[in-house]
């Protein structure tokens, strides 16, 4: 069993299934009760700024931040809480940024979803769709340019970010250069309010794929099963060289788009489609179901993600926050133009 | 022998992919075609896999350059025009510019902009872009006016962990010449004396420094001693220089190619009406370009930057003042 807000051993090959399940689980229920808590904290005042939650999504972002391996590239967007922890983001740092401590990792300079550590490969997101797909082609240029093989970045993207010019440049100069790149598109519908309709008009995103010339993956991605499977074959077929995969995913977001959004524009009909199961929910069942869990474990894995999430809460809570006279502001690395720029 | 202001750049690149192997460059014809002004020309052969022809991209070219500077290397991308680098600003101002920033983590990004204008070039490959990176923080901005300049401040551009964007003018490529390529520069962030003079600072950047020094040479003839400083680099600003040069003369006009609401030169006219009121005998003055697109023809291009001639005319009213 593996605690919350430790990393499990991200390698696919080595986990039986019913380890690898429930590492998942484990996740996406710690990722939804931080979610939970983000949300109590912002209803209560204590949030500068936005909250954006994962919710209906965790299925999808875990399977991403478990095919991915120690030394891969993620990029994840905003409903990735799930992906990050599995990927190795600690509920610290995750706390930490939303609260706008100094001592996290965007030091108050940065703060909600916009959380990273790119040095360890886990890059933090500009609010600009697309933009960081093109980054992540970068860091792989890089490995190719040092010799290094066998590395994957990923991508997390919405249906309304695959509009852009970024998406489209980017996931064309992936296929030109042959990158490893995983893109992940989480298709829930809307974009904040716009439904797909007014956002594309081909059948699926994933025939996409056969424009740019890369694989495609489609997946239902309220079934962790199913996330599971198509995201290492993707992440795997990447690394064997087989070049860029568009994995699409459809499912709901089971909130707004940010806590100050109560989404009454999303369809009831959707809302009762299987795109609209809450995959924490299936998730539980198929654990049930295949006798990797019982009512009992479940209950005690929610109890302890609470507290792993209450526990750091408070302990960031009582942490100063950033002094303003402290503050450097200084936005260059150059040392030697610090005295110029100062007075820019 | 004598080197080219576009020889010096092409110099210094491979310079810079000789020293250090984490240096490449990447953008729209640079491989085997050496570039659309052949900045690059016979890298990609001297420096096999490290001189990569992007796809018309120029969001996707930057977004690749920050994420290579965050893995380690020190990228150089190749606008093909700095007038293009518009459908890279995005990558530019809010993820290079503000990286470090937001994650104490560097990013050695170099953006090579062709800009300013030639004749005949028109509204979309003439421009001049320093005045809007220079409003991000986070960007070095640089405007080469010489070819010692164009050399030595390219491979500090390179050099240095920040992104820059390195400005190099279109009309100097092949107009200017210098006899070799420079063994010691001035640092980055430090404007030159380009002339020396006692009656009126004459401040300018990029290929205005040319149209400045011919203006003092014309009227030295008339006994008018016209100091010239060359900026440099535009962020940061070296307003020291600018403020001793005031100093000196008591009047002065500042010059640029861009456009002229905001920009370098409202700045730096800013600066010395703030900082260095008391040392002026006549308001501070400035020159640009006319505020419209920049022309096509040359009848028209020719009077909608500053010239030698509309320089001269503006120096000799502000001397009279």
């Amino acid at each position: 069993m593996l605690p919350p807000g430790q990393p499990p051993d991200r390698n696919p090959g080595t986990l039986p299934t019913r380890e690898r399940a429930v590492a998942a689980y484990r996740w996406m229920l710690l990722a939804r009760i931080l979610d939970d808590k983000f949300a109590s904290l912002y209803r209560g005042g204590k949030i500068h700024g936005g909250v954006f939650l994962g919710r209906g999504q965790e299925a999808l972002s875990v399977a991403v931040g478990l095919a991915l391996k120690k030394g891969d590239v993620f990029a994840p967007l905003i409903r990735d809480a799930a992906g990050r922890l599995a990927f190795g983001e600690t509920v610290l740092d995750a706390v930490r940024t939303y609260l706008g401590s100094p001592l996290g990792p965007m030091r108050a300079r940065d703060g909600n979803v916009h959380r990273g550590r790119p040095r360890e490969g886990y890059l933090p997101m500009i609010s600009h769709l697309g933009a960081m797909i093109s980054v992540v082609n970068g860091t792989l240029l890089a490995r190719r340019f040092k010799g290094i093989s066998g590395t994957v970045g990923a991508a997390c993207l919405g249906e309304g970010g695959t509009s852009t010019g970024a998406f489209h440049e980017a996931l064309n100069q992936a296929a030109v250069e042959k990158l490893p790149l995983v893109l992940v598109v989480a298709n829930n519908h809307y974009a904040y309010s716009t439904h797909e309709s007014r956002q594309f008009a081909c059948r699926s995103l994933v025939d996409k794929a056969i424009g740019y010339g890369v694989t495609g993956h489609t997946v239902e991605g309220t079934d962790l099963a199913a996330c599971l499977e198509v995201l290492d074959e993707a992440v795997n077929c990447a690394r064997s060289g087989g070049g860029p995969q568009l994995v699409v995913a459809q499912l709901l977001r089971l909130c707004g788009h940010g806590e100050h959004d109560d989404a009454h524009y999303i369809d009831a009909k959707l809302r009762a489609s299987r795109d609209g199961r809450d995959c924490l929910q299936v998730a539980a069942e198929w654990l049930r179901k295949c006798g990797w869990a019982d009512t009992a474990t479940l209950a005690q894995w929610h109890d302890e993600a609470v507290e792993k999430v209450e526990t750091t809460v408070a302990q960031v809570q009582r942490e100063p926050g950033p002094d303003p006279f402290a503050e450097n502001w200084r936005a260059l690395a150059t040392k030697h133009l610090h005295g110029a720029y100062a007075s820019a | 022998m004598s080197i080219t202001y576009l020889e010096a750049i092409r110099e210094a690149q491979a310079r810079a992919l000789a020293d250090d192997p984490r240096v490449f460059i990447y953008g729209q014809d640079v491989g085997a075609f050496g570039g659309a002004f052949k900045a690059t020309k016979n890298l990609a052969v001297e420096f096999p896999g490290r001189v990569l022809d992007a796809p018309i991209s120029e969001d996707a070219m930057v977004g690749a350059a920050i994420g290579a500077a965050i893995e380690g290397m020190r990228p150089i991308i190749e606008m093909q025009f700095a007038d293009f680098s518009t459908a890279g600003f995005n990558q530019i101002v809010n993820h290079a510019a503000a990286f470090y920033w937001r994650t104490d983590v560097p990013c050695p990004i170099t953006v090579r902009l062709p800009c300013g204008g030639t004749s005949g070039s028109g509204p979309f490959h003439s421009q001049s872009m320093e005045t809007i990176y220079a409003h991000y923080p986070g960007l070095v901005v640089m405007t080469p006016a010489t070819v010692e300049d164009a050399y030595s401040m390219l491979l500090e551009a390179v050099a240095i962990d920040d992104p820059v964007i390195f400005c190099e003018h279109k009309y100097l490529y092949y107009h200017l010449k210098a006899e070799a390529l420079p063994k010691e520069a001035l640092p980055v962030g430090k404007a030159r004396i380009a002339r020396a003079g006692r009656d009126l600072t004459l401040i300018a950047y990029s290929a205005m420094v040319h149209e400045a020094l011919a203006v003092a040479e014309e009227l030295a003839t008339e006994g008018t001693e016209i100091e010239v400083v060359d900026l440099r680099t535009v962020k940061p600003l070296d307003t020291d220089t600018v403020m001793a040069s005031v100093a000196r003369t008591g009047r002065v006009l500042c010059v640029g190619e861009a456009w002229p609401w905001g920009g370098v030169t409202a700045e730096v006219i800013a600066r010395i009406a703030s900082e260095g009121f008391d040392l002026l005998d006549a308001p501070p003055q400035r020159l640009n370009a006319k505020d419209t697109p920049v022309p096509y023809h040359p009848n028209l291009w020719m009077v909608h930057r500053p010239t030698s001639q509309s320089i001269a005319a503006a120096v000799r009213q502000l001397l009279r003042r």
